[in-house]
């Protein structure tokens, strides 16, 4: 069971979800503490520690839109928040599935701040509201990447095939 | 099967005959751009070769491009640490596509790479900055991607886990009236397809209006199809875009060039007149706030700013040099130009326009980011209004989550620059 900790709106642009102003920072290890940053309730609950893993961010529809920086995926990643969104913009998904963060799509979600969702492979049950809502699968080769732990070690399986191609060739 | 333009150019970057849309491929890339996150992108390159027992090594030095623009000159020594790591990196690994902060090379990427001939049509371009969506004005499937992602290309020389996206043809008929420009058509375009339209699909441009248009142009409408959520925007090559490969970015081998199949099949087709638009405005905070100059009202400004990789180009910087020639900045405006690339730069100081926007009471600022992202130079303060020709007018864009941002054409900027409110430019100024 997961709480949801954070209710957003449609079109949640990365300028939101990590500030342009904080770009300078890159590494994963210290992004986190600017996640939110706007919202300072919120970034400071966060930073305090009193987000407890696998809290649930609920989102619309085009979570991610804009800006490409990866900042905004590791921000959410390094407080392993897990984001329900109705969908995601393109490359918001892709930095999110490369760098591990949990990501459901479920485009009839309907939660508020304070709800009980449990997060099931298929479908999302709301156990406050006692409604359940469809998980979009995500497509095959994204799963690969998850499996494997993540794009840097995909990559690196794959790095190392081929120099062991490139050898026995 | 017939297949879209940018089918046709993942079939060709797989070595297939046909793929369809909805696939998963991974095609070889031609050339790979990173800004100033390649502190970051360097970062997880690094970490990919750990406990392999492999050398970290590019792929290849020659198709990778590394440009300096979203902190230029560094603000802080963060940055300046940053921006010497990477080039000691680029060093190290023999990155000749490399452009520094200098006088003579230096310039936003998404200017740096058509001016310097790296954009070749119907090739595969990827960047750390979802504004690598501009290159398909040159015809490339040309599209944003994440850092982690990007040192992957640098180890393997693909993209992997491409999902061929379904695309929408746009087809733009009709001439561009007086002081409508190619932004007021891709901001009208995004205010009627939404921030989501085109969401994982690619915006293919077609039509005499488009036909008529220069690389220039292009450049701007492809730039901002990601504010439709477009993967990417593409102009299928013609002969503008031959002209200018050869008379602008100085490309001296053969191009080839192609289109997309006749019977293509499109996701869908929007058609607009573009004889029948006026100038567009994008109001706060979402760029599909879209709204024609006449019904957004009595507003007030506080800042100008024209340039950025949408419309820092000459034809921008010409258009806004015309209507503030011999007129002044409004008191109590600040107005800031940041040209595309110091190419532009001094072509726009032979040309005069600098001087006739200094003389107006302009600001020119060195081309970069500049103020687009709130990263550096020319935040707002408290409840102050920005009217910019940048991209993006999201909550905070600019620095400040408690200020507002329009986004414009630079004559609806130059024009504005004069009144301090919103104005139409076909009316003019005071």
């Amino acid at each position: 069971m997961a709480k949801v900790v954070l209710k957003l709106g449609d079109d949640i642009s990365t300028d939101i979800i990590y500030p342009g102003r904080f770009m300078a920072t890159v590494l994963p290890s210290e992004t986190p503490q600017y996640a939110f940053a706007d919202f300072p309730e919120f970034n400071a609950r966060l930073k305090r520690g009193e987000i407890p893993p696998g809290s649930v961010v609920v989102a619309g529809k085009n979570f991610g839109c804009g800006s490409s920086r990866e900042q905004a995926a590791s921000t959410l990643k390094g407080h392993e928040l897990v984001i329900v969104a109705k969908n995601f913009a393109r490359i918001f998904l892709q930095n999110a599935i490369n760098l591990g963060l949990k990501v459901v799509v479920c485009p009839e979600i309907e939660a508020e701040e304070g709800d009980e969702l449990e997060i099931l492979p298929d479908k999302i049950i709301n156990r406050t509201s006692g409604k359940e809502f469809r998980v979009e699968a995500l497509p095959a080769a994204r799963q690969a990447i998850i499996d494997a732990g993540g794009l840097i070690p995909y990559t690196r399986q794959r790095l190392l095939q081929k120099a062991a191609s490139r050898k026995k060739g | 099967m017939a297949m879209t333009m940018v089918e046709k150019i993942l079939a060709r970057a797989t070595g297939r005959k046909e793929v369809k849309a909805g696939e998963v491929v991974e095609p070889a890339v031609s050339l790979a751009m990173s800004h100033e996150n390649a502190a970051l992108v360097i970062n997880q390159f690094l970490e990919i070769y750990q406990g392999t027992g492999l050398k970290p090594k590019v792929w290849d030095p020659d198709k990778i491009a590394i440009i300096f623009d979203h902190r230029v000159p560094a603000e802080s020594s963060k940055t300046a640490t940053n921006q010497k790591k990477i080039r000691e990196f680029v060093a190290a690994q023999k990155i000749k596509k490399f452009h520094d902060i200098r006088g003579d090379e230096g310039g936003i990427c998404h200017q740096i790479l058509p001016e310097s001939g790296y954009v070749r049509p119907g090739t595969v371009v990827v960047g750390t900055d979802s504004h690598t969506t501009s290159h398909g004005a040159l015809g490339a499937f040309s599209f944003g991607i994440g850092a982690t992602e990007m040192a992957s290309v640098w180890a393997l020389g693909r993209a992997l886990n491409v999902e061929v996206p379904k695309t929408i043809k746009v087809v733009a008929t009709g001439r561009f009236g007086r002081y409508v420009l190619p932004k007021d058509f891709i901001l009208y375009l995004i205010g009627k397809i939404t921030a989501e339209g085109a969401n994982f699909k690619v915006l293919e441009y077609h039509g005499p209006a488009v036909e008529r248009m220069s690389t220039s142009g292009r450049l701007t409408v492809c730039n901002m199809s990601v504010e439709a959520g477009a993967t990417s925007g593409i102009v299928p090559p013609d002969k503008e875009t031959l002209r200018y490969l050869k008379e602008e970015a100085g490309v001296k081998d053969k191009v080839e060039v192609f289109g997309p199949d006749p019977e293509a099949e499109y996701d869908q087709v929007v058609e607009i007149d573009v004889s029948e638009l006026e100038p567009m405005v994008a109001c706060p905070h979402t760029v599909d706030n879209v709204k024609p100059v006449s019904k957004v009202g009595k507003v007030k400004v506080d800042q100008i700013v024209i340039g950025s990789c949408t419309n820092g180009r000459l034809d921008d910087l010409a258009v806004a040099a015309k209507i503030l020639k011999g007129k002044k900045v409004a008191r109590g405006v600040r107005m800031l130009v940041f040209p595309a690339s110091f190419r532009i730069y001094q072509q726009a100081l032979k040309l005069g326009y600098i001087a006739d926007l200094v003389k107006a009471g302009a600001v020119v600022m060195n081309p970069g980011c500049g103020c687009c992202l709130g990263v550096h130079q020319g935040a707002l303060g408290d409840g102050e209004v920005a009217l910019s020709t940048t991209n993006r007018n999201f909550k905070g864009r600019m620095g400040n989550p408690k200020a507002e941002v329009y986004l414009c054409s630079p004559a609806v900027a130059a024009a504005s620059a004069i009144t301090g409110f919103i104005t139409d430019p076909r009316k003019g100024g005071k």
